[in-house]
C-alpha cells in the first residue's frame, strides 16, 4: 500500500508544480524572506508586519517562510540602510512608516526612498485629535479657545518620537490656529494615550488603534480626524458614536491633513518579476478576512496603490514632508 | 466574590487538556529561551506570535505567557552556573548566585532562585486577582516626573552597594551613562556619539554589554586562574531541593519586601530589571548578614529573583487594563492581543471575562508547572558544572556568540561582545565594580528621557520632582537611600554624644 500512496503523492506534487509553472512562469522566493520592520516590537508597523506574517502562514500564501526582523536603530535608519545595501536581493522586504521621509531629513542618515524599489501601499494610517474625556472641550472650537487662552507654551501635546509624524502634525496645528504648544515626545503610541488619560498632557494625535480602547472605556474623547474625509467605519464604538461620526479637522476650522504611509518597499535593482510576486502576494493578503478585520480594528484608510501610482504618491509625499519639516525647523543641519 | 467565581471559571478554561499541553510546551520553550543569553523573552514571544494566529485567543495567550514565565525561570540558570545572565533581570542574581555555585552549592542557589521566583509570581497573581481595578488606577498617576523618581530611587538604593571605594563605583556608573547615551536622542531626534558609524545607530544594547562583561570576562578570568571550575564537587541529588526549602522560611521578611518592591515596579511600569536591582540593594542594606552579600549569601539570590518575578507578573496588569506594556515582552503580547481581535484597555475585564480570567488562572497553573519542571531539573543543571572547563568553556563562548548575534542578527554585535569581554576583564582586574556600570546602561537612557520629559512639561523647573505627594515621597526616599550611611553614622554619633 505504501508505495502506491507515495506514488500518488509524488504525482500530485509533480502535477501541481507543472500547473503552477505552466500558468505563470514567474519568480518565486527560494529562500526565507526577511520582512524588515524599521521600528521596535509592539508598535504600529510591527503589529502590521506580524499580522501579515500570521496571515501568510495561516493561508499558506508563500512556500518559503516570512521572517519578521526589527531594525529600529536611528529612528529606523538601521532598517532602511540594511535594505539599501542589499542591492539585488529579492528576499528582503521592508514595511515603512513616515520615517521613510522624516529620518533622512531629520538625522541626515544617508538614504532616500528612491534607493529602494516601491512594491505597494497597503493602507494609510489615520490621525485623530484626542483629549481627556473629563475636559470640558466637546468640539474643536472649544479646544482651540482653551489652547489660545492658556499662557504660551503651557498647553502640552504628547506624541510618539521626535521630529516625526506626531510632532509634524503638532507644528501644523500650531501654525493653523496660531498657538504655541509644548511637545513632549514618548517612546510609543500606547504610552502617549495613557499619559493623556492620566492628564499628564493636554491632547494627543494618536492613531485610532492606539487610543480606541480608552475611547471605549470613556476615558478619552476624539475631536477630529486629520483626513480629507471622515473615516469609513460606521460600527458604533462608544456612546453610540462610530469612527464615521468624527468630523474632519478641516471642516472644524483646523486646516491640517496628515496620513501615514503603511507601505512595502524592497531592495534596489530587483527585477520586475520579483516585484510583481510581492504585489500579487499582498493582493492575496488584502483579500483575507483577517486583514479586513485588522483594517477595521485600526480604522485604517484602505487605499491600495502599486507601481507608478505608488511611486508618484510617495514622491509627492516626500516633497510635502520636506516643506513641512523645513517650516518646522526639523531639517538636519548638515 | 464575583472575582472568585470568575477565577474558578478561568481554572476550568485553563485546565482543558489542550491548554495544559500548550502550557507545558510554553514553559519548556521559555526555559530554553531564558537559558540562551540574548534570545530574550520578548524575542521568543515575537518569533512564536504568528504561530498562535490560528489558535483561540485564550489558548494562544496561555502558551505565550507560559513562554514568558519559562524565560523568567530560565534566566536564573546561566546566571548562577556561569555568571552569564540570560535575561537583564537576572544580572542581580549573579552577584550571590555565582559565588554560591563556585562554593559547590549550585543546587542550593538554583532551588532558592526558582522557589523565590515562584513566590514572587504567586504574590503578584494574588494581587492581580484581588485588587486589579484599584492598582490599575494607580498606574495612571505615573507621568514622566514620577517615572524619573522611581529610576532615581533605583540608582540611589544601589550606590554604595559595592565594597569598592565610592569613586570607583561612580566612575563605573558614569561609564555606563556614557554608553547609554550613544544612539538616537529620543527627545531631539538627533544622533549622538555615533561618529557616522552605521552599526552604532542603535546604541549599545544592554544584552550584548552584559554577555561580554560577565560571560566573556568571566571566562578570561577563569583561564588566568588555571582553567579550573570551582563548582565541580556539586552534589547532584534532588534532596538538595528539600534541604534548601527547610532553610527558606527564615528569610520571609526579605521575600515579602521583595514581593512588594516587585509588584510596585511592575505596575508603575518600570519593569523587572530595576525591581531586581532595587530589591537586591535594599536587602543588602537591611539584612542581618548584609555585609556578606556578594560572597554567596542565599538571601542575595532570594531578593532579586522574588522581585523580578513579581514585577514580571504584575507587569501584565497595566497591559491588560490600560494597554500599556510594563515590559518589552508584555509589549509583544500586547501586539498579540490586537492581532487576535482583543482590545486591551478598561473594557477588557468587562467584555472578555473568559479570556482575562483564563489568563489569570493560567498564571497560577503556569507558574506551578514551571516550578515543577525546573526543580526536577536542578540536579541536571548542577551536574553541568562537573564537565571539565576545557570542554565547557568553548561551549559557553559559542553560546555567548549566538546570544549576542541573535539580539539584532548582526555580526558586529559579536565583535562588540568580545570588546566588552576584555573591558569586563580589565575592570575586574582593577577592582571596578561591574554592577553600577550595568545598571547605568539599562536605566540610563530611560532615566534621562523621563528627566527631560518632566522638564519639558514644567518649563525647566526642577520643582516638578516635588510637585505632588507621590513624586515627592519617592524622591525623598531616594535621597534617604543615597545618604543612608551618612545618616546612620550621624545617628550613632548623636547617640554616643548623648550618652
Amino acid at each position: 500500500m505504501k508505495p502506491f500512496f507515495l506514488n500518488v503523492a509524488l504525482a500530485a506534487m509533480a502535477m501541481s508544480c507543472a500547473s503552477s509553472t505552466a500558468s505563470r512562469a514567474a519568480w518565486e522566493p527560494v529562500r526565507p524572506v526577511e520582512f524588515i520592520v524599521p521600528a521596535g516590537t509592539g508598535g504600529g508597523a510591527d503589529q502590521m508586519a506580524r499580522t501579515i506574517q500570521g496571515i501568510v502562514t495561516k493561508h499558506n500564501l508563500m512556500k518559503q517562510p516570512l521572517v519578521v526582523i526589527n531594525k529600529a536603530g536611528g529612528a529606523g535608519g538601521e532598517g532602511f540602510l540594511d535594505v539599501k545595501t542589499s542591492s539585488g536581493n529579492p528576499h528582503k522586504i521592508i514595511i515603512t512608516l513616515s520615517n521613510l521621509f522624516t529620518t533622512p531629513l531629520a538625522t541626515g542618515i544617508p538614504f532616500n526612498w528612491k534607493d529602494l524599489t516601491p512594491v505597494a501601499m497597503l493602507a494609510l494610517d489615520e490621525f485623530v485629535l484626542w483629549v481627556n474625556a473629563e475636559k470640558p472641550y466637546n468640539s474643536v472650537k472649544d479646544y482651540v479657545e482653551a489652547a489660545k487662552k492658556a499662557p504660551s507654551g503651557t498647553f502640552k501635546m504628547g506624541g510618539t518620537g521626535s521630529k516625526q509624524e506626531d510632532q509634524i502634525i503638532t507644528v501644523g496645528i500650531e501654525k493653523a490656529i496660531d498657538v504655541k504648544f509644548t511637545y513632549i515626545p514618548y517612546k510609543g503610541g500606547g504610552e502617549v494615550a495613557v499619559q493623556l488619560v492620566g492628564n499628564h498632557v493636554d491632547s494627543t494625535v494618536n492613531n485610532p488603534i492606539e487610543a480606541v480602547a480608552q475611547w471605549r472605556g470613556g476615558k478619552l474623547r476624539p475631536l477630529c480626524v486629520f483626513d480629507a474625509q471622515p473615516m469609513a467605519y460606521d460600527e458604533p464604538i462608544a456612546d453610540g458614536k462610530a469612527w464615521k461620526d468624527i468630523p474632519t479637522c478641516k471642516s472644524q476650522g483646523l486646516a491640517m491633513e496628515y496620513l501615514m504611509l503603511r507601505g512595502i518597499f524592497m531592495s534596489p535593482k530587483v527585477t520586475k518579476d520579483q516585484t510583481e510576486y510581492y504585489v500579487e502576494l499582498f493582493k492575496k493578503v488584502r483579500a483575507t478576512p483577517e486583514w479586513q478585520e485588522f483594517m477595521k480594528s485600526g480604522a485604517f484608510n484602505t487605499t491600495f496603490l502599486t507601481g507608478a501610482d505608488y511611486a508618484k504618491w510617495v514622491e509627492a509625499e516626500e516633497k510635502r514632508h520636506e516643506g513641512l519639516m523645513k517650516e518646522a525647523g526639523f531639517l538636519a543641519s548638515n | 466574590m464575583e472575582e472568585l467565581a470568575n477565577l474558578f471559571h478561568g481554572f476550568a478554561v485553563a485546565l482543558q487538556p489542550y491548554n495544559i499541553m500548550l502550557m507545558v510546551i510554553g514553559i519548556t520553550l521559555g526555559v530554553i529561551i531564558g537559558v540562551l543569553p540574548g534570545l530574550g523573552g520578548a524575542n521568543g514571544v515575537a518569533i512564536l506570535l504568528p504561530l498562535t494566529f490560528s489558535m483561540p485567543p485564550t489558548s494562544a495567550i496561555i502558551m505565550l505567557s507560559c513562554i514568558y514565565w519559562g524565560a523568567l525561570f530560565g534566566g536564573a540558570i546561566t546566571s548562577i552556573l556561569f555568571n552569564i545572565p540570560g535575561e537583564p533581570w537576572s544580572v542581580a542574581t549573579t552577584f550571590d548566585g555565582y559565588p554560591m555555585a563556585q562554593q559547590g552549592r549550585p543546587g542550593e542557589a538554583l532551588t532558592a532562585a526558582f522557589t523565590s521566583s515562584f513566590v514572587g509570581a504567586l504574590f503578584a497573581v494574588i494581587m492581580i486577582t484581588l485588587v486589579a481595578p484599584l492598582v490599575a488606577g494607580f498606574a495612571l498617576r505615573f507621568g514622566p516626573a514620577e517615572k524619573f523618581a522611581v529610576y532615581f530611587l533605583a540608582f540611589c538604593s544601589f550606590v554604595g552597594l559595592s565594597k569598592e571605594p565610592p569613586f570607583k563605583t561612580i566612575a563605573a556608573m558614569m561609564m555606563g551613562f556614557a554608553l547609554a547615551a550613544v544612539g538616537l536622542d529620543s527627545i531631539t531626534g538627533q544622533l549622538r556619539l555615533t561618529f557616522g558609524v552605521t552599526e552604532l545607530l542603535n546604541g549599545f544594547d544592554f544584552l550584548i554589554a552584559v554577555i561580554g562583561l560577565f560571560g566573556i570576562g568571566e571566562i578570561l578570568l577563569t583561564m588566568e586562574e588555571g582553567l579550573a571550575f570551582r563548582g565541580g564537587n556539586a552534589s547532584i541529588n534532588l534532596r538538595v531541593v528539600l534541604q534548601t526549602w527547610r532553610e527558606l522560611p527564615a528569610y520571609w521578611v526579605t521575600s515579602l519586601r521583595s514581593c512588594l518592591i516587585g509588584c510596585w515596579m511592575g505596575v508603575t511600569p518600570a519593569g523587572a530589571t530595576p525591581a531586581s536591582f532595587m530589591s537586591y540593594g535594599i536587602a543588602k542594606r537591611l539584612a542581618r548578614r548584609g555585609n556578606n552579600f556578594g560572597k554567596g549569601e542565599i538571601e542575595g539570590v532570594i531578593a532579586p529573583e522574588t522581585a523580578a518575578h513579581a514585577a514580571g507578573t504584575s507587569a501584565l496588569l497595566p497591559m491588560l487594563s490600560l494597554g500599556v506594556p510594563g515590559s518589552p515582552t508584555a509589549a509583544v503580547l500586547l501586539g498579540g492581543l490586537l492581532i487576535w481581535g482583543l482590545q486591551p484597555g478598561p473594557m477588557l475585564f468587562v467584555e472578555q471575562k473568559e479570556f482575562v480570567w483564563g489568563l489569570i488562572a493560567s498564571m497560577y497553573l503556569g507558574n506551578l508547572a514551571g516550578l515543577i519542571v525546573v526543580l526536577t531539573c536542578v540536579p541536571i543543571f548542577a551536574a553541568i558544572l562537573r564537565v571539565p572547563f576545557g570542554i565547557i568553556a568553548p561551549l559557553i563562548l559559542v553560546l555567548c556568540a549566538i546570544g549576542a548575534y541573535s539580539v539584532h542578527n548582526s555580526t558586529f554585535d559579536v565583535m562588540l561582545m568580545l570588546v566588552f569581554g576584555v573591558l569586563g576583564y580589565l575592570l575586574k582586574k582593577c577592582n571596578y565594580p561591574l554592577a553600577p556600570l550595568v545598571l547605568a546602561i539599562v536605566l540610563g537612557d530611560k532615566a534621562e528621557e523621563a528627566f527631560r520629559q518632566s522638564l519639558l512639561g514644567s518649563q525647566g523647573s526642577l520643582g516638578v520632582f516635588f510637585s505632588n505627594g507621590l513624586v515627592g515621597t519617592i524622591m525623598a526616599l531616594g535621597l534617604v537611600a543615597l545618604f543612608w550611611s551618612a545618616i546612620q553614622e550621624g545617628y550613632s554619633r548623636l547617640r554616643t554624644a548623648m550618652a
